[in-house]
């Protein structure tokens, strides 16, 4: 899909594409945080008609509810293209050390070199959570990083440290 | 400390008349400024109620609203949207000069003004008001329109053109040679690239200097910066306005987003109570003989408006009712045409006598004539 980036000065982004229907999509980011969704009538496609507008909390909403299923998916594919680096997915289970506590208190990153760039809570995803982000029961933990790092995060999240030294990296 | 009943009596007044024309404006998605600017004639010399006591508050508070205007200009512009704005659109702003700055300098000479006189004119037929359009654009839900862009390209390079003019004009209204003028024009060229350069290489670092993740912090600091920085243009007759948009320019990023957000209450009380002193300044009987010549010249420079943003769209590849959407959009002029009046009004009351009626209806005509064109039948979105 080909999606038109135009600038608008002092305001923001302008993103445009068609679907498959044939619609013209148009999304205006302002750097405000809000945002604007508009189609482009095929009789007068340089005027916009207003779908609607999202504050910043709104556009966050939509956000989730159109990339929750995929997201997790997305870091796959990312991952397939640098070769050595891996995605994986870790759950926090009842009897781990962490639960309620933050995500910080793992030391995941300094101890094992992968990195947590989301937590899918239920529906939600929590994307590149802060070290303050509390970990409940049932959350998944998405990792990147070498085979032996996303192994060694499954470790500590279960066991509360690593069995082995770790592999520097 | 001895509190002047009478200043905050009639500060409280002031505010609470323009608070309730401003309501009156957007009510009919207008722009505030005329409005302003009236009640500034009907308090300055010669009006129905004068402001003694507040008038030394109005007239300082004007210089910082001319500065604080400048300042958050400048927050909204990154260098990436200049350069871009440059490579497309460069054509667009040479005909957005000749056509509209030369209807003013022909004013000006037709008029008998000095050669100071017909520069500043210039000015004022030339820059429409970004802040007025930017804000009318999004009132009219016109932002994701294929004109759009055409029209803030062209807004941001006249703003940048300012950063220029401003000093070129601040020296020769104050009486220097044209030397001495250029001499301030090249100044500003310098502190410009630097300040492009500065962004760019540390704009970080300048934001770190600034931020704080407190908001008392960090508005003390960026408004202690911006006047430092504005007094130094001054003082080399570069513009106190010219400092404060280098100030706004240099800061980048998250840094910018956060000093927007500080600033804007500040901004829009003093920005307001510049356009009052414009107002205050200007004595209501001196304007009646020039109404005609400025209503012929708004005429003018309307058309001349609609042209260039026609030019600009067309260039873009909009369609006829778009070409004249973006022309309309352009023709409201507003607080640089006013800042122009600020600096060479104590000097050339002639100037200053033509430009605020003509600044005013065009800011009041300007978007009336924007919302109703070019909407191809569809009903404009109520608010």
């Amino acid at each position: 899909m080909d999606v038109k980036e135009v600038l608008l000065p002092g305001v923001g982004l302008r993103f445009e594409f068609e679907n498959r229907d044939g619609d013209r999509i148009g999304v205006v980011a302002r750097r405000t945080g809000e945002f604007e969704v508009v189609v482009y009538p095929s009789d007068d496609p340089d005027q916009a008609q207003q779908v609607f507008r999202l504050t910043d909390d709104e556009a966050e909403a939509l956000a989730q509810i159109l990339g929750a299923p995929r997201i997790a998916e997305r870091f796959a594919d990312l991952t397939r293209e640098v070769p050595g680096l891996n995605a994986g997915q870790v759950t926090i289970r009842p009897g781990s050390p962490f639960v309620d506590r933050p995500l910080g208190d793992t030391r995941a990153r300094t101890r094992t070199g992968a990195s947590i760039v989301a937590i899918v809570r239920d529906e939600a995803v929590l994307a590149s959570p802060g070290p303050g982000e509390m970990l409940r029961v049932n959350d998944v933990l998405v990792v990147i990083g070498t085979e032996d790092g996303i192994s060694g995060v499954e470790e500590i999240v279960a066991q509360g440290n690593l069995a082995a030294p770790p592999a520097e990296s | 400390m001895q509190v002047s009943a009478t200043l905050l009596l009639e500060l409280g007044v002031i505010l609470t008349v323009l608070t309730v024309l401003g309501t009156a404006a957007r009510r009919f998605a207008l722009s505030p400024i005329p409005l302003y600017l009236l009640a500034g004639l009907a308090l300055g010399e010669g009006g129905i109620a004068p402001i003694p006591a507040a008038a030394q508050f109005v007239s300082t508070g004007a210089s910082i609203g001319v500065v604080l205007l400048l300042l958050t200009l400048g927050l909204e512009f990154s260098i990436g949207e200049f350069a871009s704005s440059l490579r497309r659109h460069l054509p667009s702003a040479w005909v957005d000069v000749l056509l509209n700055a030369v209807p003013g300098a022909i004013a000006g000479a037709l008029l008998g003004l000095n050669g100071v006189g017909i520069l500043a004119l210039a000015g004022v037929t030339y820059i429409s008001s970004s802040g007025v359009i930017a804000r009318l654009l999004s009132d009219l839900r016109r932002l994701g329109n294929r004109e759009t862009p055409a029209v803030l390209s062209i807004l941001v390079l006249e703003d940048f053109a300012m950063a220029a003019y401003l000093p070129l004009l601040a020296v020769l209204a104050a009486g220097g040679t044209w030397i001495q003028a250029l001499l301030g024009m090249a100044i500003a060229i310098a502190a410009l690239s630097l300040a492009f350069f500065a962004s760019y290489r540390w704009g970080h670092h300048v934001g770190r200097i600034v931020a704080h993740p407190d908001n008392e912090q960090m508005l003390l600091r960026i408004l202690g910066l911006t006047l430092i920085v504005a007094a130094l243009a001054e003082l080399v007759h570069a513009s106190a306005a010219v400092g404060a948009f280098l100030v706004g320019l240099t800061l980048t990023g998250e840094s910018a987003h956060r000093a927007r957000m500080v600033l804007s209450p500040l901004r829009d009380l003093f920005a307001a109570i510049f356009f009052l002193a414009i107002g205050v300044s200007v004595d209501p009987a001196d304007l009646i003989p020039m109404l005609p010549a400025a209503a012929g010249l708004a005429v003018v420079t309307a058309g001349t408006k609609v042209l260039t943003g026609q030019f600009a769209a067309r260039r873009e590849g909009v369609a006829r009712p778009g070409q004249l959407r973006a022309g309309t959009a352009l023709i409201a002029r507003g607080e640089f045409s006013l800042v122009i009046i600020g600096l060479v009004g104590t000097t050339l009351e002639a100037v200053e006598a033509i430009a605020t009626p003509y600044v005013f209806i065009l800011a009041m005509v300007g978007p009336v004539l924007a919302r109703f064109t070019g909407t191809g039948g569809r009903p404009v979105p109520a608010r």
